[in-house]
């Protein structure tokens, strides 16, 4: 395998396309590394080769041989390799480690997080399903859990544990399952206890033209008995009614409303996955224009219909969360497999109807029980190995996005922030954690993802600090309850903090939520300095008459740490005018020179070579980033600073 | 008062009064000269509802006979005489709040309907509201207004040496659309700057903006030269523009207008500054729309947000063609691009348009945002907006006369000052920390300058405001804005002040609309105010008294 380094390869700023820097180029088994070695203050870009999306070889030209590399998280980085002949090795080396043939090549069965075995098991119990289930209220009077699908024996897709209506016999389950896709029969999702409706969910029905299950329609009927105060249910069809009427000719297709009895059919019409793919790929197209007119921009967000299969999602949702929590009726959803349009909808509408599921771990919660338990493709839809292109698809980016929709509509209702749902998006793709290698819980256990990787639960939860939203209220009346949100199409934005995650030119320059999420951090510190003033007055007080020399070492924060409030703004304003003239840089400016670095991890020099830190923390909006450096130092912007804008290495030093 | 001529019907009962975010109510509406009062029938606590009648922009009305009906009504077992015929008033106001009115009686109908037509289009200066609003907090004594071109002058210690204050248009001959008193290069004295200004559109000769300490460079704007198709020069404005850049130096005059379109400005008269007779000023095009077509895209946009359709492409293609974005895109880049000259480059610039009270001053006002952490801070802002648009004679009362909703035929409207504050409200949004002042501030401003009880926003120049009385017999908005329960409602509480420039990003994703000003009526804006509301009292009820409790005991 091509193992070593190319020097003097530079590194395009595809953003302003104004700027190089020249460093070396790293191939290790895991990561490929640039280091910049002309600046005095040695900048490292890491990228996990897991998340490269594709390597494309350009046509070489006088400086060298250009390399562009696409990564699943939105980077865009191009390389110019001097030697023609080096590029192409790094070419293919970079095509093969990102596309590794085996699940055991994956980054997640060599990183080590430093901790020991015991810890490692401990760790995955942090998020445990028997423990929502009994959140829920289950099993209860309606509801058991089932064995039918102990040792997978009934559906290969679905998880070992499963909850049925108490009514559903074992016969009438096998019998369903055998009337449905992959064996996928009708099971509960989420109860909602206040009125015992349930989303329930499936893959579509074997139905061809004419053919009926009598246990399939009991499985039905028992979903609608387990709901005592509704005498009829849902079943909705996530997928367009001309795809579903498609799939009758192959055998599948939908429910017939005089077969079953007491249900209400309904389809939501949301697109399949070739259709999110593409779409997806129009929509980066437009976003990584350079400084493409306001028309181009939204003529182009238009036609890739992003958005509009982003409130397809939502609509559906909505739609359910209404039939469980006002009208109190069940809901059955599927699509064609059911582990796609299914899991988006239904996860949704759990974000909607229940509180818990906008706090962090809920959240954690939700993906573990909609997504990953119930079989959501992870492997195969986020490309994790070289597989069928055809299969790879952003659903449950969809899902986020429909969260951080949702989140930017009611900015006190949820315990998270908007990076908490990017860190997720980017360990979807990563392979650093094991939870979503595979796609299904049975390939899950044998490959022993919990004994051999860790998860990435407890890494969230461990940092949930970085993740709480401050505005967040669990006391206020947006977050309690069932969220009713506006779906008009002005509610749906462009999300650029994740799709040009690293054009960081786009972002807003300063944000509210650092700067709230650092204030909270200084409450916390002055009210427990205050705590400790108290004391110490209390105690000098009681000590007055004794002697007043004991405890002058109370505590130990420096005062400076908490006198000022956070007033170093300015250095997270670190930004520089943008492109205004048209021209391309027409006018000359001194400074020009000493621009951003853009979109590159930033690491003061030695401890990053030790360790592959997290790409994430480190490359989520750099700005933001040097405010809060700027504000955990605490020292005024000085001359330097303040004269000289574009410098992020000031802030990053001074910290 | 001859207000009474226009009232026909004053008073009117059970009127059903539909508004947003409110339930449906019963009540008494009465029309007085300058308002629409609602109050309820019970007679509660509940403060009346008032409507300026400047606000409303249209007036709709529907209304139905209903006495072939009569019968059926009364079979109901309704407990009143149902009224034989009723109508419906729809108004639409400058706000782009939609009310609606259901009163009984066709003929109340008509008479109100007529009432407040006439009356909502009065167009004597002095016989608008502002000239009755005597507000208890405020005294006619007080000066006019937050401050003087000389007052300005007077702490600007700087450029005392360069520069000076000309009164030659003190009695308004000069120039007509310029305050009395403007500030020019100590070097230009005013014989020159009348010869200069007979020279430029309306009598605008280059005058300071803004003063950039660091580099000892300004921003200067007028209107366009009158050089015409026989390329006519006058030396007097070419002396005042060589004193700006002292000879030797580079500068820019940045205008407003295509270059195509400054060429043909010639053929009427106007044109632009050569190269050859302008030595050391390099000229640069950027095309930024006004009048007529800025106030069609406003119409667009406020059209395509009511939009009750559910499809989002539909939504996309609406705000696309609408072009407010675009417009928004440019104002910023431009400014951006002069603040860059400035700043970064150490070159004085030049901005005009054509007649130089719209476009110019969106640029230059911009532009200063960005450089000036003076003009960021609440009143610092209110002052700029007094220099930049009321003193340096923005036409208010033509450009809003009317927004978004009236059928009437276009004159001079335009909503060149409402794109500024979207303008602003975008580097606000970019830059959350940077600005004293908050968006409810914007919001009043946005509506103040269609609907207020206050003279800042009447007439079209300083002149006119003096004939008028304005100056004697109306109160200033931004005196009021800066009172200090006023003051707390408007500020920013994260604001942290920034020496830097703030320089805004013009890519397409990083603009977006405003949903406060152009979505306000919908759901949507409720859950972003009460936000608002929590980060004021994160910032202002938790951290800061905390502080200075720690201090204390620390003591």
């Amino acid at each position: 395998m091509f193992n070593r380094n190319v020097e003097n390869v530079r590194l395009i700023d595809t953003v302003t396309s104004r700027r190089a820097s020249v460093g070396t180029l790293y191939l290790t088994a895991t990561h490929t590394i640039f280091v910049e070695n002309e600046t005095e203050i040695l900048t490292e870009t890491w990228v996990l080769h897991s998340l490269v999306f594709s390597v494309e070889k350009q046509a070489s030209t006088t400086t060298g041989c250009p390399l562009l590399v696409r990564c699943k998280n939105f980077q865009v980085l191009q390389f110019v390799i001097p030697q023609e002949r080096d590029c192409h090795d790094v070419h293919v080396s970079l095509l093969h480690l990102s596309r590794p043939e085996h699940y055991e090549e994956l980054y997640c069965f060599s990183y080590n997080a430093n901790s020991d075995r015991e810890d490692r098991r401990k760790a995955w119990d942090f998020i445990n399903l028997k423990a929502e289930y009994s959140r829920m209220g289950l099993p209860n009077h309606l509801w058991k859990l089932t064995p039918a699908n102990h040792h997978y024996k009934v559906s290969d897709t679905y998880p070992a544990d499963l909850y049925v209506p108490k009514s559903a016999t074992p016969p009438v389950i096998m019998g369903s399952s055998k009337f449905r896709s992959r064996g996928r029969f009708p099971t509960l999702s989420y109860y909602y206890k206040e009125n015992h409706a349930a989303i329930c969910r499936s893959s579509q029905p074997l139905s061809g033209f004419s053919a009926r299950c009598l246990e399939d329609e009991q499985m039905l009927e028992a979903i609608v008995r387990s709901n005592p105060r509704s005498d009829f249910m849902y079943v909705v069809d996530t997928r367009p009614k001309l795809n579903a009427m498609a799939n009758r000719a192959a055998g599948k297709g939908y429910e017939n409303e005089d077969n079953y009895s007491n249900i209400k059919f309904h389809f939501v019409g949301i697109e399949n996955i070739h259709v999110m793919r593409n779409s997806l790929q129009k929509m980066l197209e437009v976003s990584e224009a350079h400084f493409p007119s306001m028309s181009y921009f939204l003529e182009g967000l238009e036609s890739s219909g992003w958005l509009k299969h982003i409130k397809a999602v939502v609509d559906a949702g909505v739609f359910i969360t209404k039939a469980i929590a006002e009208e109190g009726i069940s809901v059955l959803v599927h699509c064609s497999d059911g582990w796609d349009r299914t899991a988006q909808v239904c996860s949704v509408a759990s974000v909607l109807l229940d509180p818990y599921y906008r706090t962090l771990k809920g959240l954690m919660v939700l993906i573990e029980r909609d997504w990953v338990s119930f079989g959501h493709k992870f492997s195969h839809r986020n490309n994790h190995l070289n597989g069928d292109p055809k299969e790879v698809s952003p659903v449950i980016d969809q899902f986020l996005e429909c969260v951080w929709q949702l989140s930017e509509q009611f900015p006190c209702a949820f315990e998270y922030n908007e990076r908490f749902l990017i860190t997720i998006h980017h360990h979807v793709y990563s392979c650093q954690y094991g939870n979503f290698i595979g796609n299904n819980q049975k390939e899950r256990t044998e490959l022993g993802l919990q004994e051999k990787t860790h998860s990435l639960w407890t890494y969230l939860w461990k940092n949930r600090t970085d993740y709480i939203n401050p505005l967040y209220r669990p006391d206020h009346s947006q977050t309690q309850g069932v969220l009713r949100p506006l779906t008009a199409p002005y509610c749906f934005k462009f999300w650029g903090a994740l799709y040009n995650r690293f054009d960081r030119g786009i972002h807003p320059r300063q944000s509210v939520m650092e700067y709230l999420m650092a204030i909270r951090e200084e409450t916390q510190q002055l009210e427990e300095q205050l705590a400790s003033h108290e004391m110490k007055i209390l105690n000098v007080e009681k000590q007055q008459k004794k002697s007043v020399n004991l405890e002058t070492n109370m505590f130990d924060r420096s005062p400076a740490v908490w006198a000022s409030p956070p007033s170093n703004s300015s250095v997270g304003l670190a930004n520089t005018p943008g492109d205004y003239s048209g021209l391309g840089g027409f006018l000359k400016s001194p400074y020009q020179q000493k621009e951003p670095e853009n979109s590159l991890l930033i690491l003061p020099w030695p401890q990053e070579l030790r360790k592959p830190t997290d790409p994430d923390l480190s490359t989520n909006g750099d700005d933001q980033e040097s405010g809060i450096a700027g504000l955990s130092c605490l020292s005024p912007p000085n001359e330097e600073s303040a004269k000289d804008p574009d410098s992020d290495e000031t802030a990053y030093s001074a910290a | 008062m001859e207000f009474s001529e226009h009232i026909k019907t004053a008073n009117v009962e059970d009127v059903v009064l539909r508004r947003p975010f409110y339930q449906p109510t019963k009540g008494t509406l009465c029309v007085t000269g300058h308002h629409l009062i609602f109050s309820n029938r019970g007679g509660d606590s509940a403060r009346p509802f008032l409507l300026l009648l400047r606000n409303i922009d249209a007036i709709e009305k529907s209304v139905e006979n209903l006495l072939g009906y009569s019968r059926l009504f009364s079979s109901t077992g309704q407990s009143q005489r149902p009224s034989v015929s009723s109508g419906t008033i729809t108004l639409k106001c400058k706000d782009l709040c939609v009310l609606q009115l259901d009163i009984p009686g066709m003929e109340e109908c008509l008479n109100i309907a007529s009432s407040i037509e006439s009356l909502s289009s009065l167009e004597t200066v002095s016989e608008m509201y502002p000239f009755f609003y005597r507000p208890p907090f405020l005294s006619l004594q007080d000066q006019w207004g937050l401050s003087s071109t000389e007052q300005h002058y007077a702490q600007m210690k700087e450029i005392h040496d360069g520069w000076r204050v000309s009164q030659v248009n003190r009695d308004y001959s000069v120039s007509p659309s310029y305050p009395p008193a403007v500030i020019v290069p100590h070097s230009i004295d005013d014989e020159t700057l009348v010869k200069a200004a007979r020279f430029r559109q309306g009598g605008r000769f280059p005058v300071l903006c803004y003063y950039h300490r660091e580099t000892g460079t300004v921003i200067m704007r007028s209107s366009q030269p009158l050089s015409g198709a026989n390329r006519k020069r006058c030396r007097e404005d070419e002396l005042l523009l060589q004193a700006v850049i002292d000879g030797s130096e580079l500068g820019y005059i940045i205008d407003t207008r295509s270059s195509q379109q400054a060429q043909q400005a010639r053929m009427t008269g106007g044109g632009f500054e050569s190269k050859s007779c302008y030595r050391g000023w390099k000229r640069l095009h950027r095309q930024l729309e006004k009048g007529k077509v800025l106030q069609e895209s406003l119409i667009k946009l406020v059209e395509a947000c009511g939009d009750q359709s559910h499809s989002v492409d539909r939504w996309l293609s609406k705000l696309e063609n609408s072009k407010w974005l675009s417009h928004v895109q440019t104002a910023l880049s431009t400014a951006g691009l002069v603040a860059e000259c400035v700043e970064r480059d150490g070159h004085s610039v030049l901005v005009h348009g054509s007649e130089g009270t719209d476009t110019s001053l969106l640029v230059s006002s911009l532009a200063q945002l960005i450089l000036d952490p003076d003009s960021r801070t609440l009143a610092g802002f209110l002052g700029l907006l007094e220099r930049e648009w009321v003193q340096a004679g923005h036409p208010f009362q033509q450009r809003c006369a009317h927004s978004a909703y009236s059928h009437v035929r276009l004159r001079h409207e335009a909503p060149v000052f409402v794109l500024l504050l979207d303008c602003v409200w975008q580097l606000a949004r970019q830059f959350p920390l940077a600005m004293g002042f908050s968006e409810p501030l914007l919001l009043r401003l946005a509506k103040e300058v269609y609907a207020s009880d206050y003279g800042t926003f009447l007439c079209n120049s300083d002149q006119e405001r003096c004939v008028t009385g304005v100056k004697e017999r109306t109160h200033c908005l931004f005196q009021s804005l800066l009172r200090a329960n006023e003051r707390q409602h408007y500020s920013n509480p994260l604001y942290e002040r920034t020496e830097l420039a703030i320089w805004p990003s013009i890519q397409p994703p990083s603009l977006q609309l405003w949903k406060g000003l152009f979505l306000q009526w919908t759901d949507d804006a409720l859950h972003l105010v009460e936000a608002q509301k929590v980060i004021q009292n994160l910032v202002s009820q938790c951290h800061r008294p905390l502080n200075e409790k720690v201090e204390n005991t620390d003591g």
